[in-house]
């Protein structure tokens, strides 16, 4: 089966290289059989690996497929490792994966660039394959760049428009950013520990360094840094949602379901690292926090769809920085899970209303839809219930386990649980303002034509409904995993929460979600009115801007490192070497003017010449 | 007699380059490919000798020694470890490359131009073999002269001006070393009662204090303005963006990576102490190199001169790698000089090809070249992330060692080098977005007319595919390379100095 953990990373990097080889000369059928097919085969790859695993036939293994660089007491192998958090990863990405190339075979069949579609895509799945089953933090790193580099090349997919453009650098430098921190993380883990081996160093770690040791704290702070960069969290959120640039169903592969949840796969795997610096696991919670009612806000705020719905994937991947940061992990990774079926399905769903609309992406211009576009209509309505956390759907069960997670905490628990709760609330606003507007009411656009959907686009779509739906059932083997960890909960325990709590994030999101219908379906209250309120105006831009970081941005760094760059663009050091050259010049002038020719200057000159000489002679 | 069969295929094949040219005009870049096959093959011989000399890569291989001016202690002595290798194989496949793009570019006296371009080589291949100082400084001169007549005579439109500040930079701080070596050997002949300019006598030498740090500024200089480091590295943007395409190929890609050769083989190693004391200093250098020019690149719209910066930006991880003086350092630089010279030759063929084709080198006059000519654009777009370090590649590897290295004896510096790295991110995305994407340029534009640029031909796609699977070699599977220089790097930080075990080897 080891042979097998090395395949499933082979038929995606295979499909890539046939069709970035020979993807201009094959017909669109066979592009779509290859893209989506080595996807599949990779699903079929997983299956049979999981399969002995589930039933304990195997256990966590390890496998080295080879040496990668050994210099003198650095070595660094493409190993891989397989355990229960590496199981759901894989299932995830190749089963969404999967369902998500079968729904772009028909979203993109009308793309002149289809197989150049096709092949970043099968680049990506193998890149976050290779994340997800590295040994190796710096494997790892090759997964989260390659899946970087993926991100960049979708994002700005139709790169004739140069905001698509803009949108995937500032995705790639961004992220840059905290892949930079991250990358100092592994300097300084490899010159205290002396490797790299993910297990190894999580064993050397716990038995070096004490709880709340400067090396564990700088660790844990650096890799983190790399987490929130590529799962958007504050203060790297800024670049998702411009990420939306990119066609649909890659928003809701890498900016939904797979690349952007790297960063809580990455603090899942190093958790015995962040348990030994518990401040820095306490500041995870606290951006979560942060993240989620930030992004929340904003969602609220937002008319085009995709920007709603990468808002809402901003604020769902905080649920899970909470998660990660009051300890409760493996609830983490289950919200990572249900978000990634029910995230899906909102994004293609969105793709099938766009592409219904003839790309239109405001909301406020749909409206009344239900009946023009069922299909969509039901993937919104079952995508936004598991969302906004409706009781027995897949989000219930997990956000009510990092919830309860986070009130476990001592301290601050009650204040973190809070802040979830308040989070939920606008969860079930923000969701159900977009079904609200879109498929209810009076129809406000022009576009009448029935809705695009085929076979290919359909079956995901159904598939993952079940999943958003019924997902919640799922028992993820993940305990085994995060057993050794902190007394604080293991997750699918029963915690004594009282049934008054319970009640209350139970009641919260459908206060939400009742909020919404009575602004944008019944119309009792009006936006409008409340827009009449002092301060609401600027309060709503400031919302509307996602609190002005990027403007904050632009000024701090963006800014300054433009006019530093235009101002010195001819290179000042190089002023320094013209400046000998005027001043030789300068002085060949000089010398030139002494040779004119002119008898009587010769003869005046050598006449003081002798008698300074003279006089000199004198004096000495 | 390999080493020496290798400088002399260059020389007389250069010769015969330039007398073919009364036959035909088109036989001069035959005659050069020739020559390039042969030094191949004998490269290849190399190798296998230093295979057979027994698993750990450690000492010469292949000495030849003959007397030239014995009186003075000056000789011809070449030999070769696996460092030597490893430069040598990079600088014959950029020799290729380099009459590749000249190909058909160069048509006016061809022959001259191949004959320069040849004798270039000679002197990077003797720089890169020579053991006696005064052959080494022989041919580290015989290196500039043909350069400067490639790059003033085949040169863009301000070719004279950047030619000779080419030459002045070289050949002022060339003398430095002069000054520098003439002292060292004084010295010997203080200690020892006679001359030599032997690369192991002069190990030996022991140097006052008071001296030995002015005397080690003398090297520094040379390579560092080789390399090049701020401050010395203004030549190169003026000769880079005014060379034939060929030329800023070889420049990148080998002329540089004599410089770093320097500092690791005779820098360092004769000047253990005083390098050391310098050593911060460098490492400052090699920041400041990294950020300012990766800074000074993002405003430029030359895009010659934009991939020159990034040149010196990129060098300067491998002057950090080697001043901090440790295996992981300085493997990192040797992969970084092995992977740049691929990746930066790459892109300034690109950037000539380009030229070539639409007859401007100005970013604001290009735009949306994707549609036009989607292979290029593909090209472009793979060493573009070369460029920036994507792991996979052999940039990130030499990269990453050297900032590894770095980190282990000076903090501050590879952090903030690491920062250079975000910096890579901005200029080579930058590139592809101003060049091959963006909107298809408008046709009543002053732009010059889509129809002359032709997307690559086969023998490009030759070229840059070899150069492709080398990085992708590199990154995927650097073992091979790091092989070669182990026991070479190995041998330098381990012994207290490099002499005693070189001299070592020689006894025996």
């Amino acid at each position: 089966m080891f042979e097998s953990l090395g395949l499933l990373p082979t038929f995606p990097l295979l499909g890539f290289l046939t069709l970035f080889l020979a993807g201009s000369f094959l017909p669109r059928g066979i592009i779509g059989l290859i893209g989506a097919g080595s996807i599949g085969l990779s699903f079929l790859v997983a299956l049979s690996i999981v399969m002995p695993f589930l039933s304990g036939d195997s256990d966590v293994t390890r496998h080295v497929v080879y040496t990668w660089l050994s210099v003198g007491n650095f070595q660094s192998e493409f190993g891989l490792y397989l355990d229960g958090l590496t199981v759901v990863m894989i299932l995830v990405i190749t089963g969404v994966g999967f369902l998500i190339h079968l729904y772009s075979t028909g979203f993109m069949i009308d793309d002149p660039s289809y197989s150049r579609f096709f092949a970043i895509m099968n680049l990506f799945v193998a890149s976050m394959l290779i994340l997800v089953i590295a040994d190796n933090l710096l494997l790892l790193y090759l997964g989260w760049e390659g899946v970087g580099l993926c991100s960049y090349l979708l994002i700005g997919f139709w790169y004739s428009d140069p905001a698509n453009g803009y949108a995937a650098r500032k995705a790639f430098v961004t992220t840059r950013v905290g892949d930079t921190s991250m990358a100092i993380g592994l300097f300084l883990l490899f010159t205290q520990l002396g490797t790299l081996d993910i297990q190894s160093l999580m064993v050397l770690a716990q038995d070096r360094w004490d709880i709340g040791s400067g090396f564990a704290v700088a660790a844990s702070l650096l890799l983190l840094g790399g987490a929130v960069g590529k799962s958007a969290q504050l203060p790297l959120q800024t670049w998702l949602p411009d990420a939306m640039a990119g066609p649909t169903p890659i928003s809701a592969l890498i900016h939904a379901a797979t690349m952007v949840t790297a960063g809580v796969y990455l603090i899942a795997r190093m958790h015995p690292l962040f348990e030994l610096a518990p401040n820095i696991q306490l500041l995870v919670a606290f951006i979560g926090l942060a993240t989620l009612l930030i992004a929340g806000f904003t969602a609220m705020t937002q008319h085009d769809i995709k920007r709603i719905l990468a808002y809402s994937t901003i604020s769902q991947i905080g649920y899970m920085f909470l998660g990660l940061g009051v300890g409760a992990w493996s609830a983490s990774i289950f919200h990572l899970m249900t978000h990634a079926f029910f995230k899906a399905l909102l994004f293609l769903g969105a793709g099938t209303v766009i592409l219904s609309l003839h790309h239109e992406h405001n909301i406020f211009k749909m409206g009344g839809k239900w009946r023009q576009l069922p299909v969509a209509f039901a993937s919104f309505m079952i995508g936004s219930l598991a969302l906004a956390a409706f009781p027995f759907t897949s989000g219930y069960f997990s956000k009510d386990e990092i919830l309860i997670g986070a009130l476990a905490v001592e301290g601050v628990g009650f204040w973190l649980w809070f802040g979830g709760v308040v989070g939920a609330f606008f969860t079930g606003v923000y969701s159900f303002r977009l079904v609200f507007v879109v498929f209810f009411g009076e129809s406000r656009g022009h576009h009448d034509d029935g809705e695009v959907t085929g076979l290919a686009m359909a079956i995901p779509l159904f598939v993952l409904m079940i999943l958003a739906l019924f997902g919640g059932f799922i028992h993820i083997p993940v305990d085994s995993v995060f057993s050794h960890g902190t007394e604080l909960l293991g997750t699918h325990e029963e915690h004594s929460v009282s049934t008054f709590m319970h009640a209350v994030m139970i009641a919260v999101p459908l206060i939400g979600i009742g909020v919404s219908y009575l602004f944008y379906c019944a119309n009792i209250f009006s936006v409008n009115n409340l827009m009449r309120l002092p301060f609401a105006k600027s309060l709503h831009a400031l919302w509307f801007s996602g609190w002005g970081f990027d403007y904050l941005y632009k000024l701090l760094f963006i800014s300054p490192f433009l006019w530093l760059a235009k101002i010195n663009r001819r290179d000042f050091v190089d002023t320094f070497y013209a400046g000998i050259v005027v001043l030789t010049v300068f002085g060949n002038s000089l010398s030139v003017r002494s040779q004119s020719g002119l008898l009587r200057w010769y003869i005046l000159s050598i006449v003081i010449g002798i008698v300074l000489l003279v006089s000199a002679g004198a004096f000495l | 007699m390999i080493l020496l069969s290798l400088v002399g295929v260059f020389f007389f094949g250069g010769l015969l380059a330039w007398v073919s040219e009364i036959m035909d005009a088109r036989l001069p870049r035959w005659v050069a490919m020739l020559s390039i096959l042969v030094s191949f093959s004998l490269v290849f011989r190399l190798i296998f000798m230093l295979d057979s000399s027994g698993g750990v890569l450690l000492g010469w291989v292949d000495e030849f020694k003959g007397p030239w001016i014995p009186s003075l202690g000056i000789d011809f002595f070449f030999a070769a470890d696996g460092l030597t290798v490893l430069m040598l194989g990079l600088t014959i496949l950029l020799g290729a490359v380099a009459i590749a793009s000249a190909w058909d570019e160069i048509k006016e006296r061809a022959g001259f131009f191949y004959f320069n371009l040849l004798w270039t080589l000679a002197g990077v291949v003797g720089v890169f073999t020579a053991l006696d100082l005064f052959l080494f400084f022989f041919f580290w001169e015989v290196m500039l002269i043909p350069m400067y007549f490639i790059i003033a005579i085949w040169g863009h439109e301000n070719r004279r001006y950047a030619a000779t500040k080419f030459f002045i930079f070289t050949q002022v701080t060339g003398m430095m070393m002069l000054v520098s070596l003439l002292c060292m050997v004084y010295f010997h002949s203080l200690q020892f009662g006679s001359f030599s300019f032997n690369y192991n006598d002069l190990l030996r030498v022991d140097i006052p204090r008071s001296l030995d740090l002015w005397i080690m500024l003398g090297f520094f200089a040379a390579f560092a303005t080789k390399l090049p480091s701020v401050p010395f590295h203004s030549w190169l943007p003026d000769a880079h963006s005014q060379a034939p395409t060929a030329g800023s190929v070889l420049l990148a890609g080998v002329l540089l990576k004599t410089g770093a050769y320097g500092l690791i083989r005779f820098t360092i190693p004769f000047f253990p102490e005083a390098s050391e004391i310098f050593a911060p200093v460098a490492m400052f250098l090699a920041v400041v190199s990294i950020l300012y020019c990766a800074k000074v690149a993002l405003a430029q719209t030359d895009i010659k001169r934009l991939i020159a910066y990034t040149s010196v930006s990129h060098m300067g991880f491998v002057l950090l790698g080697i001043y901090a003086w440790n295996e992981l350092g300085l493997q990192g630089a040797i992969m970084t000089m092995l992977a740049h010279g691929l990746s930066a030759a790459a892109l300034f063929m690109l950037a000539g090809g380009l030229q070539h084709r639409i007859h401007t080198r100005d970013m604001r006059e290009m735009s949306g070249f994707w549609i036009i000519a989607p292979k290029m654009a593909v090209v472009a777009l793979f060493f573009s992330v070369a460029a920036l370090g994507l792991p996979g590649l052999g940039n990130f590897v030499g990269e990453f060692l050297a900032l590894l290295g770095a980190f282990s004896v000076n903090i501050p510096a590879a952090v903030l080098a690491a920062f250079g790295v975000i910096f890579a991110s901005v200029y080579s995305l930058w590139v592809m977005q101003s060049v091959f994407q963006g909107p298809p340029l408008k046709q009543e534009s002053k732009a010059p007319s889509h129809e002359t640029l032709l997307d690559l031909d086969g023998r490009e796609l030759f070229f840059y595919g070899v150069m492709m699977i080398g990085l992708l070699w590199m990154g995927l599977y650097p073992q091979t390379f790091l092989d070669f220089s182990s026991g070479v790097i190995e041998g330098l930080v381990t012994s207290d100095s490099a002499a005693a075990l070189y001299a070592g080897e020689f006894l025996k």
